[in-house]
């Protein structure tokens, strides 16, 4: 059963019973599942996760992946070994608006480090912190392969490259606007460059 | 004017719709090599073209087809690696978003040859914007009868399917991609069995690069033959390059082999030149992973004959004056660059994508980054330049994978170039603020 592991994350049962997937989200998974031939349904694993994390708060519980494991038939295990091997599965609650920064050679060559110790001055927040209003959370990242427009940061499907002060200023605001969460799997990604 | 081949109508509007490139001159490789070709000689053409994975390993990509199994009643698998994670490297992020049908018609070409019922873009997952588009463009190829049952009439059918990883660099290596592939960790396989052999689903598999894919249009378009005339020697064809760093010109260019590394970065065809009136300090040529070259060596070979483009001229002289072209992650650095603190944000790359399989390549990363941090925060001694040399050595050709060796490489040629910089940044006991590093390794912690 969960509880067991999902290291130091609690399992709760009751938690676990009031976790359901919307029909949008099933059908997509049901769609995801149909990619892979019979009796390969594990296969969907990562993109399934990502729907998942999109739907509930954008971060995987330990109830979220037994979830998970029922639908896809595999052991709750398998669903936690695969979350937590992938630097883009959240094993803990994050701000709405996640903003990872690349910090790799071609965006630290250009000025990467300014723009993050901006955003935490701006923010007033730390790499890895949220904010309190839980709008933003500041993270880096490792190349994210923007090195012709750098610097930039990710945040859910969008990437906002060659930024300026002006321009982390600008995001902040209409995200901040916005206040609604950023997933990955967002269809209305908005690229500014 | 130099030849285009992949990203020749980049700029025609609407050319990411199947209308578009359609009319354009698409999808004419499918039809030539559906309706007057059998399989084996589209792979007789890809032989003779000389292509090479455009990945960064460079192996010749027929000879990779012809390895692979056909058992009866067994299915075969083609299986794109989307995962561009090399640092200094977004050709196939710019390829897959502006033309997204130049991959799809390779995907079907390439698995006419092969014999694959079923193919997979396994792209990674901070791509998931560009994973859209491929989406639609594979719906507009199933609405037009590119791809699915019977495709131009003939016997031949065809799924393809895209799927996102999650954040892991060691996912574009090809075992640890099919790994992820099947659900799992990106933990690389130990070879032998080759993925030709057990690849998806323990079945035969060839995983091949974006550009490599779309890149066998063309082959077919023309012949083997006529590619095989662009470039120099045994680097045919043309090469997707994604320039960065201090240059005025950053961007993907797409040139012929052979072009001279000079005229590469300082053309106006190209780089055009290094930033702000500085000058060249060093290059990184075919992503992190390659050994890094100063400006004298990148310029020209030790035997002071011109350095091109091309497998060959960058890799002359080995590692000693060499280097690699590797996926075409091109890296410039002008002369205020620090090395030591270039080669930091290198390591703590790797130490951060190791899978964590092998010890060497585990607990060696993170070594590096510890020794490297000495170096940025003041307590570095003259002996820790020895200390680093010894562990990257420890490291290499002792994993499973190559990224025991794409993390040693670096260091080493950081070493065997500029070592007089690191003894000097250790003499200095100048401290620089890394603060945010601290805190960034608690984020990886958590």
């Amino acid at each position: 059963m969960g509880a067991q592991v999902h290291g130091t994350q609690e399992f709760n049962e009751s938690k676990r019973a009031e976790i359901e997937f919307s029909d949008e989200a099933m059908a997509t998974v049901q769609k995801l599942i149909s990619n892979y031939p019979e009796g390969k349904q594990k296969s969907a694993l990562i993109p399934v996760l990502h729907v998942a994390q999109a739907e509930f708060d954008g971060w995987l519980s330990p109830e979220v992946m037994d979830y998970v494991a029922s639908i896809l038939n595999i052991k709750a295990i398998e669903v936690f070994e695969v979350a937590s091997f992938y630097s883009m599965f959240n094993l803990k609650p994050v701000g709405k608006c996640v903003f990872e920064v690349c910090q790799t050679s071609s965006c630290w060559l250009n000025g990467a480090e300014d723009i993050i110790k901006y955003i935490e001055k701006k923010l007033n927040i730390k790499v890895g912190e949220t904010t309190k209003d839980g709008l933003f959370t500041l993270k880096v990242a490792e190349c994210l392969g923007s090195c012709g427009t750098a610097p930039m940061l990710q945040c859910g499907a969008s990437y906002h490259e060659k930024l300026t002060y002006e321009k982390v200023d600008r995001l902040i605001d209409s995200y901040k606007a916005e206040g609604k969460r950023r997933s990955y799997t967002d269809k209305d990604y908005k690229n500014t460059l | 004017m130099a030849r285009k081949l992949l990203i020749q109508n980049d700029q025609v509007p609407g050319i990411n719709t199947l209308e578009v490139y359609r009319a354009q001159g698409g999808y004419r490789s499918v039809e030539k090599a559906l309706k007057t070709m059998v399989p084996d000689q589209v792979t007789e053409e890809v032989k003779k073209s000389g292509l090479r994975g455009r990945g960064g390993a460079g192996f010749p990509t027929g000879m990779k087809w012809s390895f692979l199994a056909k058992p009866e009643g067994v299915p075969r698998y083609l299986v794109c690696n989307a995962d561009e994670s090399e640092p200094g490297t977004f050709k196939d992020r710019y390829l897959m978003e502006k033309i997204p049908h130049a991959l799809i018609e390779g995907m079907i070409t390439a698995s006419y040859a092969l014999g694959a019922r079923t193919s997979y873009i396994y792209i990674r997952g901070e791509y998931f914007y560009v994973a859209r588009i491929l989406e639609n463009a594979i719906k507009e190829a199933y609405e037009a009868g590119w791809l699915g049952r019977n495709i131009l009439g003939t016997d031949f059918s065809h799924d393809c399917y895209v799927q996102v990883g999650a954040g892991a660099y060691i996912c574009g290596e090809e075992t640890a991609l099919l790994e992820s592939l099947e659900g799992k960790r990106g933990n690389p396989r130990i070879k032998p069995p080759f993925p030709a052999v057990a690849g998806l689903w323990g079945c035969p598999t060839v995983v091949n690069n974006v550009e490599t894919i779309a890149a066998v249009c063309p082959i077919v378009n023309m012949g083997g033959d006529e590619y095989a005339k662009i470039g120099v020697g045994k680097s045919t064809g043309t090469k997707l390059i994604s320039a960065s760093g201090h240059i005025n010109k950053p961007g993907v260019y797409e040139i012929e082999l052979g072009l001279p590394v000079e005229e590469f970065i300082y053309s106006d065809a190209y780089c055009g030149g290094i930033r702000n009136g500085k000058s060249l300090k060093a290059v990184v040529a075919g992503g992190s992973s390659v050994p890094i070259l100063p400006a004298h060596l990148i310029l020209k070979t030790a035997a002071g004959e011109p350095r091109l483009m091309s497998y060959e001229s960058l890799s002359d002289g080995g590692f000693q004056t060499g280097t690699m072209l590797g996926s075409g992650g091109f890296i410039v650095m002008d002369e205020d660059t620090s090395i030591v603190k270039n080669l930091f944000t290198f390591t703590r790359f790797y130490h951060h994508e190791s899978c964590g399989q092998c010890s060497p390549c585990r607990e060696g990363t993170g070594w590096m980054e510890k020794v490297l941090k000495k170096f940025l925060n003041g307590t570095a001694q003259e002996s820790d330049v020895d200390l680093l040399w010894d562990i990257q050595r420890k490291i290499e050709g002792k994993t499973i994978c190559p990224l025991g060796e794409a993390a040693a490489w670096p260091v080493a040629a950081a070493i065997r170039h500029f070592k007089e910089e690191f003894l000097e940044v250790a003499r200095s006991k100048k401290f620089v603020d890394i603060s945010h590093y601290e805190r960034l390794n608690k984020q990886y912690a958590s």
